[in-house]
């Protein structure tokens, strides 16, 4: 049967299935490939044993990589943070535990942003990953080890999580299939809460048949979430053939973002593509999508300051060491765990809620969130997508943003809207382009926005328009690139 | 637009120790992520409510049935001081 | 200088009896093993949410319903934010600007609003370490963290200290009838901290307030209410002004402490909670709410003096006890021709002195004597049947037995003198045996009767009608 990593996941299930591969041998072969990490995605893989609480009696599903953000018994979890060095839950979040129920072997957890918090997983306490395209280079974040892993050759699929563009804009520089469902599609239990009203987990797949079958694994209402509703059907594999009848907006207030001219050829290419499948493109005003950014960086960072808080050396975690009262040791422990970034973000979301500043700011900010959610409800009205560019840029070089924060707050331009709105998008790759400062190719992702709920529809055109492009670049060395 | 003084009390606030560099650093950073956040600010929107819940439910209620509670020392399991079955922490100080 | 009054409020924290906590399955506990009642949820791991307990809602409900209040059509959760080891979020789910209920009243105070939140976790302060430079340490146990709170806060109707201690009894009583919550204030599920402050009387404006905290049995309430009114009224007349405190009550000396405030202390940075969802009441827990209520005090008490025509504090010692109060009702149903006050007044009466005599302490319905049988009692006492002291007599039995009034009765022969030849017989024999008492009466000294009196009940064993004796001894004498 050829190279068994050369499978996808749902063609690795179907042979699985039929009795031609043997889900043990499968899952051996792809431990054996994550075993050859050399862009620091994994934080954590699972031999030896060490993973008995996670473990899958009977395989029958493609063995998948976890973000290490959820919590996984017994495991190490640390969402990327000195504050949970050596942490070990006593309990697996429902994502995982409904991989592990459908017989999907656990590979590893993958390195990310500290706490969610980033757009090039620079800010890991574990030190960068590197981009399978360009080693020199990021591969998006917060979930860039995921994409990492899923573009480099590491894993078959892997679990993310996207609160303003985290699994979309790694999925997108790493020229892989990044899917954040509608708020509440899949339960949030277990996984380490950064902004709660934003956080979704969400598939990293190498196409969307991949990350059709992982949503349908993943999504469903669970008791343990009070924010959970699941998805009215299970989605199904989609088999659509072209995009007559539908109609795609393009929002003409933010495409003026772009910051690498290759990015916006491949747009344009791709708007071509869709109106040679019968797609109707359009232009839409989406008026308040532009303080999109601005009204993220007040909710998501004050959501943060108080999920972060329990972070205080009592109970679990890291506790910094010598003397004082209790207030010394809060602060020295949180002055030690975390990173600057996430110091930031607290110090942004604690000022944002502070006495007097509460209604200029958070207040302020959710009623920008009520609008764009509004702007969307408008455009549906009379288009059944709207479509982007997933990230402003291709992938850019490590160390290049990281002196002025709100330079990286920007990669999210495109995605932070469709996450205050809570409605489901989808990034797939689209072509490769060269960054503005000149250099070998790189992957740029095409973004498809749906209304809530819209997942089935939504996969059903990504999976059309991915046909069509039929993108087949790898980077160097991974299977065949 | 943050002064060093405001820096220092959130900071407090948020119970993070600050090195007097960071704080610089700190109130630099925070003034301009603001400026550009306070864009919003100009926005009319007196009349428009607030979205406090994305997902529209209301009364997810669970059963007052018991679940099993941890055992103590899984609960202490991962406690930095753990003693007599409970967590110990330093004293606030004395007031 | 004018006359000042006292202007209280009291802002009261019921504990719910509820299975299990307000956000996790973990059950409730009192004085366990520490950390045994835990779980990720209420040890607040990274990674887990709170999900509501139905059970608390609906007891909100009953005490809303209880205290006549406007309960919110749709209400919500929201993140109280503070640092400190007991509170392992870092943040207390509670409500804020939109709480489960609103306006109400209990007795002649008012009620500005009651809501839900979760109690913090128990943290007990041990001593100096030994090192020089040591900080003492504090020991933290979560068995408590997450128990369902409801949080009730008066209008500052209150006048006085007495009257504060007076309505925290009637609202332990009332919510204690609701079968909600333990409401022990020496166990902490009942918690009352004052908020007092004082004017000039008449004036309309509200004085600076403090807080009054730490007072853990009614008695510390008044006396703890009392000792600050005494110290603002001692700071005013000085020529000084109150300054806004919290202050602590010590139980040893009955002094107060202030707590330090610190600047910050009271940024809670309030913000709707995101992982929980709104409440809104339907129609059916309303209604479940409204008619699982029992008849509470007040209303008790009014049915009982208006429509049974009790004493007043005949009416307030029932209602303070159900299960006496619906054994009294039983008793007066079955008592035909008996006034229910007289019925009442066996009940709070004789009864209970005989069960108190008695070693077991068992209360009415507890014990021997079935409602019927008392009221066959009472009503062979009223139509004279037998006397007032046997009645007693055949109580005690009753007490020690059970059994049927009248088997007793003709068992032991208790039955009244009814043949009043017989009766005259012995009245005439005891006037001529107390010749002096005879002059004496004569005389016109009323209280000597008592010692002819005490012979004929002596001869007949007490089974004379006190009032015929008399009335046959006076005859005799021909009064």
């Amino acid at each position: 049967m050829g190279d068994v990593l050369e499978l996808t996941a749902v063609q690795a299930h179907g042979a699985m299935s039929a009795g031609e591969l043997d889900a043990g041998e499968y899952a051996e072969a792809w431990q054996g490939a994550a075993a050859g990490d050399e862009l620091n995605a994994y934080l954590w893989r699972n031999e030896d044993g060490d993973g008995a609480a996670i473990a899958v009696e009977r395989p029958c599903v493609a063995p998948i990589a976890v973000k290490d953000i959820f919590c996984t018994e017994g495991v190490p979890t640390t969402a990327g943070s000195r504050i949970l060095e050596g942490y070990r839950p006593p309990y697996t979040s429902t994502a995982v535990r409904r991989l592990i129920e459908a017989g999907a072997p656990i590979l590893g957890k993958t390195n990310m942003d500290e706490f969610a918090m980033g757009s090039s997983n620079e800010n890991s306490a574990y030190g960068p990953v590197l981009n399978p395209w360009d080693r020199g280079r990021v591969p998006g974040g917060s979930s860039g080890g995921s994409a990492a892993v899923v573009a480099g050759g590491l894993a078959p699929w892997a679990i993310g999580t996207d609160t303003g563009g985290s699994i979309r804009q790694p999925a997108a520089l790493c020229g892989i299939v990044g899917l954040k469902p509608t708020y509440g599609a899949i339960s949030r239990y277990g996984m380490i809460a950064f902004a709660s009203s934003l956080d979704q987990c969400g598939p990293l797949t190498r196409d969307v048949s991949d990350a059709a079958l992982l949503l349908a694994i993943l999504q469903g209402a669970d008791p343990c979430d009070s924010t959970s509703v699941g998805l009215e059907q299970a989605p199904r594999l989609p088999d659509r053939e072209d995009l007559s009848g539908l109609r795609f907006a393009v929002p003409s207030d933010l495409t003026d973002h772009v910051f690498d001219a290759g990015v916006r050829e491949v747009f344009e290419a791709t708007l071509e593509t869709i109106e040679a499948l019968g797609g109707e493109v359009g232009e839409v005003s989406l008026p308040h999508a532009e303080h999109g950014i601005s009204a993220y960086y007040v909710i998501a960072p004050a959501e943060a300051s108080s999920n972060l808080a329990r972070y205080d050396g009592v109970r679990y975690g890291m506790r910094a060491g010598g003397e004082g009262d209790l207030i010394e040791m809060y602060e020295r422990t949180r002055a030690e765990g975390f990173g600057a970034e996430v110091k930031r973000r607290i110090m942004l979301g604690t000022y944002a809620l502070s006495s007097g500043y509460y209604e200029a700011y958070y207040g302020q900010a959710q009623k920008v969130r009520t609008k764009i959610a509004a702007d969307f409800s408008t455009a549906f009205g009379e288009f059944d997508f709207v479509v982007t560019p997933t990230s402003p840029s291709v992938a850019f070089g490590l160390g290049e943003k990281t002196a002025d924060p709100l330079a990286m707050y920007l990669n999210d331009f495109f995605t932070v809207p469709m996450s205050l709105a809570g409605i489901p998008a989808i990034s797939i790759p689209a072509g490769l382009a060269e960054p503005s400062g000149g250099g070998p190719q790189l992957p740029v992702g095409f973004q498809i926005a749906a209304p809530a709920f819209g997942e089935q529809k939504l996969l059903e055109a990504a999976y059309a328009l991915e046909q069509a492009i039929g993108f087949d670049a790898r980077p160097q060395g991974v299977r065949g690139g | 637009m943050i002064e060093r003084e405001q820096v220092l009390h959130v900071a407090k606030l948020a119970r993070l120790g600050l090195s007097d560099a960071e704080v610089e650093t700190m109130a630099g950073e925070l003034s301009g992520i603001l400026e550009h956040v306070d864009r919003i600010s100009a926005l009319e929107l007196d009349d428009v409510p607030p979205t406090s819940h994305v997902v529209e439910l209301e009364n997810v209620l669970r059963a007052d049935v018991p679940h099993e509670s941890l055992a103590q020392d899984v609960a202490l399991a991962s406690a930095p001081d753990p003693v007599d079955g409970a967590f110990r922490v330093p004293s606030p100080q004395a007031e | 200088m004018a006359e000042l009054e006292a202007v209280i409020g009291l802002e009261i924290h019921v504990q719910l009896a509820t299975k299990t906590k307000m956000f996790c399955g973990c059950e409730l506990s009192f004085g366990d093993e520490p950390n045994i009642h835990t779980c990720p949820i209420c040890l607040a791991h990274p990674g887990v949410l709170p999900v509501t307990n139905q059970q608390a809602i609906l007891y909100a409900l009953q005490i809303a319903a209880a205290l006549e209040c406007e309960v919110a059509p749709r209400s919500i959760f929201h993140r109280k934010n503070y640092f400190y080891p007991d509170s392992p979020k870092a943040y207390q789910i509670s409500q804020y600007d939109i709480p489960l209920a609103s306006n109400g009243r209990l007795g002649d105070v008012r009620i500005h609003r009651a809501h839900l939140e979760e109690d913090a976790a128990k943290t007990i302060h041990v001593g100096e370490s030994g090192r020089i430079h040591g900080s003492s340490a504090s020991l933290v146990d979560f068995n408590r963290g997450g128990t369902p709170l409801v949080e009730i806060v008066t209008e500052p109707d209150i006048r006085s200290a007495a009257e504060a201690a007076s309505w925290a009894r009637l609202l332990r009583e009332t919510v204690r009838q609701l079968g909600v919550s333990d409401v022990n204030m020496e166990e902490g599920s009942l918690r009352v901290d004052g908020n007092i402050s004082v004017r000039a009387a008449g004036s309309e404006e509200l004085g600076t307030k403090t807080e009054l905290k730490n007072m853990n049995s009614f008695r510390f309430l008044e006396r703890g209410i009392e000792a600050e009114l005494a110290r603002q009224r001692e700071l005013i007349e000085a020529g000084g002004t109150v300054a806004q405190e919290t202050l602590h009550f010590n139980p040893g000396d009955g002094s107060l402490t202030p707590l330090r405030s610190k600047e910050e202390a009271h940024d809670y940075r309030y913000f709707p909670e995101p992982d929980l969802v709104p409440l809104a009441p339907t129609e059916a827990m309303l209604r479940e709410a409204r008619e699982s209520l029992p008849e509470l005090p007040a209303a008790r008490i009014e049915r009982y003096r208006e429509q049974l025509g009790l004493a007043e504090d005949t009416a307030a010692l029932l209602a303070a006890d159900p299960e006496t109060a619906d054994y009294f009702e039983r008793a007066a149903k079955q008592a035909d021709g008996v006034e229910p006050r007289i019925v009442a007044n066996w009940v709070t009466g004789e009864l209970a002195a005989a069960l108190r005599q008695s070693d077991d302490e068992t209360s009415a319905t507890e014990s021997k004597v079935e409602p019927v049988a008392l009221a066959a009692l009472v009503a062979m006492v009223q139509e004279k049947k037998i006397s007032n002291s046997s009645g007693k007599a055949v109580l005690a039995t009753l007490v020690a037995e059970g059994g049927d009034p009248a088997a007793i009765v003709e068992r032991e022969g208790l039955g009244q003198i009814s043949d009043s030849g017989e009766l005259e017989a012995i009245v005439a024999a005891a006037v001529d045996a107390n010749p002096e008492a005879a002059e004496q009466i004569r005389a016109g000294n009323q209280k000597a009767i008592g010692a002819i009196v005490g012979a004929v009940m002596k001869e007949t064993k007490g089974r004379a009608d006190g009032g015929e004796v008399n009335r046959l001894i006076r005859a005799k004498l021909g009064l």
